[in-house]
């Protein structure tokens, strides 16, 4: 961050090997930082360009003169530039042929199976290529990505269009393969699949989500001897009927995720955990309801550790058999298990002392009983989620101190008071906290947070409507590495308290819709600041103008996302946001002094758009020409028709 | 008469089907025992009693003509069996007889020929008497169960009595069916080996497979084996009509075309589909033998297979062991025997998709996987026509094109190359199973022994007592016989001739 010191007199870093430089230089995490080292002087230029390992270019334009200065980049994500040609495929794999490891291309465009098939013949020691979301990412292509002989990583998510021909091309020829996701590709049945699991011995990890598979590639990829992790999402086609004379079992498998896999209840799970003896993670979230059968199922895993049942059907017997298993649980969630009661989860709680992490939210049933049982039974307790747990009463928040290790905090949406806040203030670990529509929270409640927690990183006040600036200051004042803070919708905050935010330097996400009392000077404090700011949200921020804009344009360098709904922002505002070299997101739905010549002007003069969310109001008034120029760079326009929305949304999320 | 039954009696044996060679030699001995004793002039008195008994019978049968009892049926059936062994007994000793003194009275001879006309006769009679009158309704019960095989087999049997020289040959198999003796017959496969030349052994064996008796494990003496002969297994028709002899695939045809010989024919009950055989007493299986010698499906191969039913026989024997004269009229490459074969083969010919990087292809998804996960280093083609190409791909689509198409040269190199060795191999096979045949003595001593002993005497059969007979009698008979007389005539006359 800051450049190292100059010595006038004698180089001290000339006593220095480059070793240790270049161990000082690995140090230095943020790019800005790195880039201010390199322009010291010239060898510590040279040696930071030697060294660097890492890329994610904004705009290919400037590529030769990266390729000359980078000799050794081995990672290089393109998630920044929609559009990535061919051309540009080529020449990274001719430039860095020896020394290229990883490239992510999730986010890009436009290149074709030629690029990606340079790529896999020059780059003999690539390891990891992220493909997903290319739809229309054909079987050619995977057969390209065979000459990559040493692939280890490969990832496919939403790649519809590939088939088991292609699959089958690739296993053949990636005989290393550790990883590879399918998720989505819907054409890739259990051929394909049992291919890989028959050619790639080597698989430790593999993602087949939402495939039509059945237990017949079940049975090849239990063969697998390395097999760590298998997500078996929404994958509909297993069921007991086929997994009732599945005899295999996978010993090495560590985790497994069958959430959604709504035909499999105890007999299929029994068949795929059978003699899994170092299975540590099971996730059965919304999948049939859980009974005491299918607690056995898991009670021979001595190394169990996590656990997930998210919206499952929980029955009294099901979660009490939890509590007679062998292994100690570490992490467990609950989420929306709405049928849990106290007993239940407090006699769970008390068989599992050390658990980290306890996840219930939206378990509506849930009393100042179970609070009582979970603080007093798990001391090591660090994440507490209980959203929404409504029938707790403010009494149980008092409780939540006695777990002092705790590092994450949500209890939006309940009725924790000001004492409970102090109480919560206990846990100087504390690093999230959520706090939204607590109603009862005043500006007292969060002076106790300030004061003790001063390693906070993420506060969510959203719809507090008790909270002014003083709270905002008190916060600000006690925790300076707050780095991300919604205040949404807290019609009593003012300037004032982004003022005081602003101190918070390492700030890089800020939520402040609908702050009706919000100006742009307030923003401005931001701006000028808080450097870090990459999201900003100032959606029905009505006094936000022209003017914030401007000082966001100046100074917020990193800013990647903004939301301009609704504000008083007009063709100047934006057309001075079109300057900032890192804007990729943008929505500016319901800007009433916008004209199209001004949207116009903007799409065309900022080149690093990825997504433009506006309102159809325009479609027709901007220029085709326009619209086919952001298609091609690899911008997408979303139209939507926005007009006045209930603000009050979020209440019924779950509903 | 009372000889016949007497014998009967004695042997046992004869309705047992599982007799061998040995005991159908003492059969013969038997009968020459009985031969002697024979008054030559009871004649007459054997013949009178018979035809009473067929009356009486026949009554019996019309009697129960709307609801007909199947065991009494096969009560004749066997009854009648018994004495066309006999027959067979007598037929023995004569020839032996000739064999020895050739200087034979006139009187002598004409006196056998009379008895040997009578026992016929009767059998005719009795055979007429119960399947002709049960004809309609039997035909419509035999669609494919079990008594389907007696019906069929015994249509063409009844052209015996005609004394046709030629579809003589196919009369014995009748008998054979039940006897287990590989006959005369299996001569005529074993020289019409040289003309099957292009048989597919291993493959037929495989669609045998297919047909679903692959799984079963019957013990050995659980089931009846029946062997239908050649002719039986290619005759177009299965079911004809006993008035016009019209022959038909199906019996719902014929019963369709009975309505045309008259009002008693259209009642529902005559167009009703018979009922299947009421399952009251448990009948031995049966299962078929195919009459080609060395052949897995023949009874005297060492590892036995049997058939199910006949029309795994047909299927079997036309795929294995007849010429492949359907050729398929896309591909003009492909030939089946069956024509069931060909029309599944056209339905996907040309549809051959699934390529491997080889040049093999695949009409099914799961051989090509298997292919690939089997050989290492091959990999699945891409197929030409990769849908929804993204825009902007027009460059990969041509060098994606012009590589399928080297694939596919390569391919349809590699398969032709494929056939012809696949062709050469089994023109082996099929040299190996010759030799097997050869070497195998059973099977080779008793073809040859029925082709000096019997035929050549049935040959000589005299002919003009039955021709009177039937001519008047039975002429639907004789045009079925007709129908029959081409195929058989054509196939077997050469081998009589040995």
């Amino acid at each position: 961050m800051e450049a190292p010191p100059r010595r006038p007199a004698i180089n001290f870093f000339d006593l220095l090997t480059e070793e240790i430089i270049l161990i000082i230089l690995d140090h230095l995490r943020d790019p800005l930082a790195r880039k201010s080292f390199s322009q010291v002087c010239k060898s510590f230029y040279s040696l930071e360009s030697d060294h660097r390992k890492f890329i994610k270019p904004r705009i290919l334009n400037f590529l030769p003169n990266v390729l000359r200065r980078f000799p050794s980049i081995s990672q290089i994500n393109f998630s920044l530039c929609p559009r990535v040609e061919d051309d540009t495929l080529s020449s990274i794999s001719l430039a860095w042929n020896s020394s290229l490891e990883t490239i992510d291309l999730s986010r890009s465009k436009f290149f074709t199976q030629k690029g990606l098939s340079s790529l896999a013949t020059n780059c003999s020691s690539l390891l990891e290529i992220n493909l997903s979301n290319r739809t229309t990412l054909t079987d050619s292509s995977l057969k390209a990505i065979g000459e990559a002989k040493n692939l280890e990583r490969l990832w496919l998510t939403k790649c519809k269009s590939i088939t088991d021909v292609g699959i089958g091309c690739l296993a053949v020829n990636c005989r290393k393969l550790k990883s590879i996701c399918l998720r989505w590709c819907l054409r890739v049945t259990d051929y394909g699949v049992g291919l890989i699991a028959a050619k790639c011995k080597e698989i430790r990890s593999l993602d087949l989500s939402y495939l039509l598979i059945t237990e017949k590639s079940l049975s090849a990829i239990f063969e697998l001897e390395h097999l760590e992790a298998l997500v078996l999402e929404h994958c509909h086609r297993l069921d007991d009927d086929g997994l009732v004379s599945f005899k295999k079992s996978c010993q090495s498998l560590k985790v497994l995720n069958l959430s959604h896999c709504q035909s499999i209840t105890h007999i299929g799970l029994s068949a795929l955990t059978n003699g899994a003896q170092n299975l540590e993670k099971i996730i059965l979230s919304y999948s049939l309801s859980f009974t005491s059968d299918l607690a056995e199922c898991l009670n021979d895993s001595p190394r169990l550790q996590s656990v997930n049942l998210d919206g499952i059907m929980v029955r009294c017997s099901g979660i009490r058999a939890i509590g007679n298993w062998h292994s100690s649980l570490k992490e467990l969630s609950l989420s929306k298990c709405r049928l849990m009661s106290d007993e239940c989860l407090s006699f769970t709680v008390q068989a599992h002392k050390e658990l980290r992490k306890l996840d219930i939210t939206f378990c509506r049933n849930i009393t100042y009983a179970s609070v009582d049982y979970i603080t007093r039974s798990c001391p090591m307790l660090t994440s507490l989620r209980m959203e929404s747990c409504t029938l707790v009463s403010r009494d149980a928040f008092l409780l939540i101190g006695r777990c002092q290790f705790l590092v994450e905090i949500d209890v939006a949406d309940t009725d924790i008071d000001d004492e409970g806040l102090e109480s919560i203030a206990r846990c100087s670990k504390l690093c999230f906290l959520r706090l939204g529509m607590c109603l009862n929270v005043t500006d007292k409640g969060l002076s106790y947070i300030g004061s003790s927690c001063s390693k906070l990183t993420a506060l969510d006040l959203y719809r507090l409507s008790e909270i002014t600036d003083l709270g905002i200051s008190s916060i600000a004042d006690g925790c300076p590495s707050l780095e991300v803070i919604n205040i949404a919708y807290n019609p009593n905050v003012t300037d004032n308290s982004l003022l005081s935010l602003s101190k918070c330097l390492k700030l890089r996400i800020l939520e402040i819709r609908g702050c009706s009392c919000i100006s742009s000077r307030g923003l401005s404090n931001i701006a000028v600041r808080c450097r870090q700011l990459t999201l900003l949200d100032i959606k029905r921020c009505n006094n936000v103008n022209d003017e914030g804009m401007i000082q966001l344009a100046q100074h917020s360098q990193k800013l990647n996302q903004i939301k301009l709904s609704c504000c008083s922002v007009t063709d100047v505002g934006l057309l001075a946001l079109a300057s900032m070299s890192c804007l990729n997101h943008i929505s500016i739905y319901r800007l009433n002094k916008l004209t199209s010549y001004g949207l116009a002007a903007f799409l065309m003069s900022c080149q690093s758009l990825i997504t433009v969310k506006l309102s159809t109001f325009f479609k027709s008034l901007l220029p085709e020409h326009i619209q086919e120029s952001m298609e091609a760079r690899g911008c997408v326009l979303v139209w939507r028709e926005k007009e006045s929305q209930a603000p009050f949304r979020r209440l019924n999320r779950w509903e | 008469m009372q000889h016949s039954n007497q014998q009967r009696c004695e042997d046992p044996s004869m309705s047992d089907y599982g007799i061998r060679m040995e005991t159908l030699f003492k059969e013969c001995n038997q009968a020459c025992g009985t031969k002697s004793l024979l008054p030559c002039g009871s004649n007459d008195g054997i013949k009178i009693p018979n035809q009473e008994n067929c009356q009486m019978g026949d009554t019996s049968q019309t009697g129960k003509l709307q609801d007909w009892d199947p065991s009494i049926m096969l009560e004749n059936l066997s009854f009648l069996e018994d004495k066309i062994h006999q027959i067979r007994g007598l037929l023995h000793l004569i020839a032996n007889k000739k064999g020895q003194q050739l200087g034979q009275p006139d009187e002598i001879i004409t006196q056998e020929k009379q008895l040997i006309t009578a026992n016929l006769t009767s059998i005719i009679v009795q055979l007429i008497s119960t399947a002709g009158s049960l004809l309609p309704s039997v035909k419509l019960a035999a669609s494919n169960t079990s008594p389907s095989v007696g019906q069929h087999g015994q249509i063409p049997g009844i052209t015996f009595p005609s004394g046709l020289g030629p579809s003589s040959s196919s009369i014995q198999p009748q008998h054979d069916i039940r006897d287990k003796i590989s006959d005369q017959s299996n001569q005529i496969d074993l020289t019409n080996m040289c003309e099957m030349e292009q048989n597919h052994m291993e493959e037929h064996e495989l669609k045998d497979e297919e047909d679903g008796d692959e799984g079963e494990n019957l013990p050995p003496g659980s089931f009846e084996i029946l062997q239908l002969e050649k002719e039986e297994i290619l005759a177009p028709h299965t079911h004809f009509c006993t008035i016009c002899g019209k022959g038909f695939k199906r019996d719902a045809n014929l019963r369709m075309h009975m309505r045309g010989h008259g009002d008693e024919y259209k009642t529902p009950e005559a167009l009703a589909k018979p009922n299947k055989e009421s399952e009251s007493e448990p009948k031995l299986i049966k299962r078929y033998s195919c009459p080609y010698p060395g052949c897995k499906r023949n009874k005297d191969h060492k590892k036995f297979q049997p058939l199910k039913t006949i029309l795994c026989v047909k299927n079997h024997y036309k795929r294995t062991h007849c010429d492949k004269s359907y050729i398929c009229s896309r591909c003009h490459t492909k030939k089946f025997s069956v024509m069931a074969d060909l029309k599944t083969h056209e339905k996907h010919c040309g549809k051959d998709k699934w390529l491997c990087s080889c040049g093999t292809t695949f009409s099914r998804k799961d051989k090509l996987f298997g292919h690939i996960a089997l050989f290492q280093g091959h990999t699945p083609a891409i197929p030409l026509d990769e849908s929804k190409a993204p825009v902007g791909q027009a460059d990969m689509e041509i060098t994606e094109n012009n590589n399928n198409n080297n694939n596919n040269k390569g391919g349809s190199i590699n398969l032709s190359f494929g056939s012809n060795a696949s062709s050469c191999e089994n023109g082996i096979q099929n040299m190996m199973n010759v030799k097997g045949i050869t070497d195998d003595p059973i099977s080779y001593l008793s073809s040859l022994n029925f082709e000096t002993c019997n035929f050549g005497e049935f040959n000589d059969f005299p002919r003009p007592p039955f021709e009177d007979t039937t001519k008047g009698s039975f002429p639907f008979l004789m045009s079925e016989s007709f129908n029959y007389s081409p195929k058989c005539g054509g196939e077997s006359c050469p081998n009589n001739l040995l």
